[in-house]
């Protein structure tokens, strides 16, 4: 394990995530507050507590087991974990991290398509207008994860409460709006 | 008072009523609003989920614009748009070295000085005020729900207690509401999952609605977009999940205000609700 080393070593996962988090692993002691306070805990094949008790030891086949798991696709973010963890330990920005790396190894669990594709919708429609374009995040979700027929009651409704505009609000640098994807997402 | 606006996607859209309940209700107390221009989209939660440089570019160019407007204090009302502002200023704060390159990608200069804050501390300014001018008292039984955004994580929103905060309860008691004690103020409602899985949407939501009901509040209010279309919109679904029809309104906290102090109700978007407001 990296603790104790002002250089994380990169060949290990444990150490990745401390160079990319700043978060050491090891500051962990399994107490478990995390996972008593978590929303989706029980929705999770694993919990937090176990996500990190899993990388801690740093053995190959239990970090791909993390990086397989369904349980950190389903984290909200919603930070009750970290901010009642006794070491202060920053578990949502792990959880972004080793998503992201389960994407890399091409290992994600199946069920992260549809929470990818709505992502990715959002962060399209972002790129080509500079705001949210709801009506379109809808229609692009729907299309990549073939849920076509997921809430078509809802939107008529909302239409008619004026919360669902059919044009898309357009910012005026969106040219500037392409650079500024091109020099972080493109990077990838 | 003037201050900076940045009103975010929500408040264009689904969350039409709480721009026009923010705007309302500063206006009648003498607040003026000025809106970051050509203002683009924070990111939420989809930018960092996905890639951690454009969750930093996307709120320093709101912050670098306003800057360059000469803002020095930006509200954000949703509770989203104002934590991931706050997200982005304090990593490239704590970060200096990655400046360079956001700016780059901005396309601008960026300072990171503008102060950022939500709606609740301004309205907490302007309680006393609020309290002169309520003539028409909200004399209801409420349930606060602050959500995770508002006060999650404290080191980053360095706002009210993150568990049970008080900032809401003593805004609404300032005009007439009486607050219940309740256990879910900053329970999750399922967040972004409104779309993905509407089942956990559902779920959470569905519980935090039924102890609001059992307590014996008349309304559950909310500041925060997310918070507030999980409750209005999925109220169909969580009926479905709780397996009885529940009628509890969500209202925003400026909604609650704005009728206080006697502003017309479709000023204050009532009408856009999925769940009816008869108060
Ligand atoms: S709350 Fe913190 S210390 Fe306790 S198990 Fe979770 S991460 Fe580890
Ligand atoms: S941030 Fe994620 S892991 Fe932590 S409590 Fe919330 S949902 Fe659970």
């Amino acid at each position: 394990m990296s603790s104790g080393s002002h250089h994380p070593n990169l060949e290990t996962l444990a150490g990745r995530i401390e160079a990319g988090t700043g978060v050491k692993l090891a500051h962990c002691y399994q107490c478990g507050k995390c996972a008593a306070g978590c929303p989706v805990g029980d929705e999770m094949d694993l919990p937090p507590c176990q996500v990190f008790r899993l990388l801690q030891l740093g053995f190959p086949e239990l970090d791909e087991k993390v990086l397989r798991s369904e349980g950190i696709w389903l984290c909200l973010a919603c930070e009750t974990c970290s901010s009642r963890c006794p070491q202060e330990v920053e578990i949502p920005k792990v959880m972004d991290f080793i998503r992201g790396e389960a994407l890399k190894r091409g290992i994600a669990h199946p069920k992260s398509k549809d929470i990818l594709s709505f992502h990715r919708a959002f962060l399209d429609s972002i790129e080509y207008t500079g705001r949210l374009y709801e009506v379109g995040l809808v229609a692009d979700y729907k299309m990549r994860s073939r849920h076509l027929l997921k809430d078509v009651m809802l939107a008529p409704k909302m239409y008619l409460k004026g919360k669902l505009g059919l044009f898309p609000h357009l910012i005026k640098n969106r040219s500037g709006m392409k650079t500024l994807f091109k020099r972080t997402v493109g990077k990838g | 008072m003037k201050i900076g606006y940045y009103p975010g996607c929500s408040l264009l859209g689904s969350s039409r009523e709480f721009d026009e309940s923010t705007r309302a209700v500063l206006a009648a107390l003498g607040v003026e609003l000025a809106e970051v221009s050509d203002w683009n989209c924070c990111g939420a939660s989809s930018a960092h989920v996905l890639n951690h440089e454009l969750s930093l570019a996307l709120p320093a160019r709101i912050l670098a614009l306003a800057e360059q407007a000469g803002i020095t204090e930006i509200l954000a009302p949703c509770a989203a748009c104002s934590n991931r502002l706050l997200s982005a200023q304090q990593e490239l704060a704590k970060h200096p070295e990655m400046i360079a390159e956001v700016e780059a990608a901005i396309g601008m200069p960026y300072k990171g000085t503008a102060k950022i804050v939500n709606i609740l501390e301004v309205l907490d300014r302007l309680k006393d005020q609020i309290a002169a001018k309520t003539t028409k008292p909200f004399t209801k039984k409420v349930a606060n729900y602050y959500g995770c955004l508002l006060v999650r994580p404290p080191r980053v929103v360095n706002f009210d207690r993150p568990e049970d905060p008080q900032s809401m309860d003593l805004m609404v008691k300032a005009v007439g509401a009486t607050p219940v004690e309740w256990p879910f103020k900053t329970e999750c409602c399922g967040a972004a999952f409104s779309v993905t899985r509407t089942d956990i949407v559902a779920k959470l939501s569905g519980k935090l609605v039924k102890d609001a009901v059992n307590r014996g509040a008349e309304v559950i209010v909310v500041a925060c977009p997310m918070c507030h279309s999980n409750l209005d919109l999925r109220r169909n679904e969580i009926n479905e999940y709780l397996g009885k029809k529940h009628g509890i309104p969500a209202m925003f906290i400026t909604q609650v205000i704005g009728l206080a102090l006697g502003l017309d109700p479709v000023t204050l978007g009532l009408q856009r609700h999925m769940v009816p407001v008869n108060v």
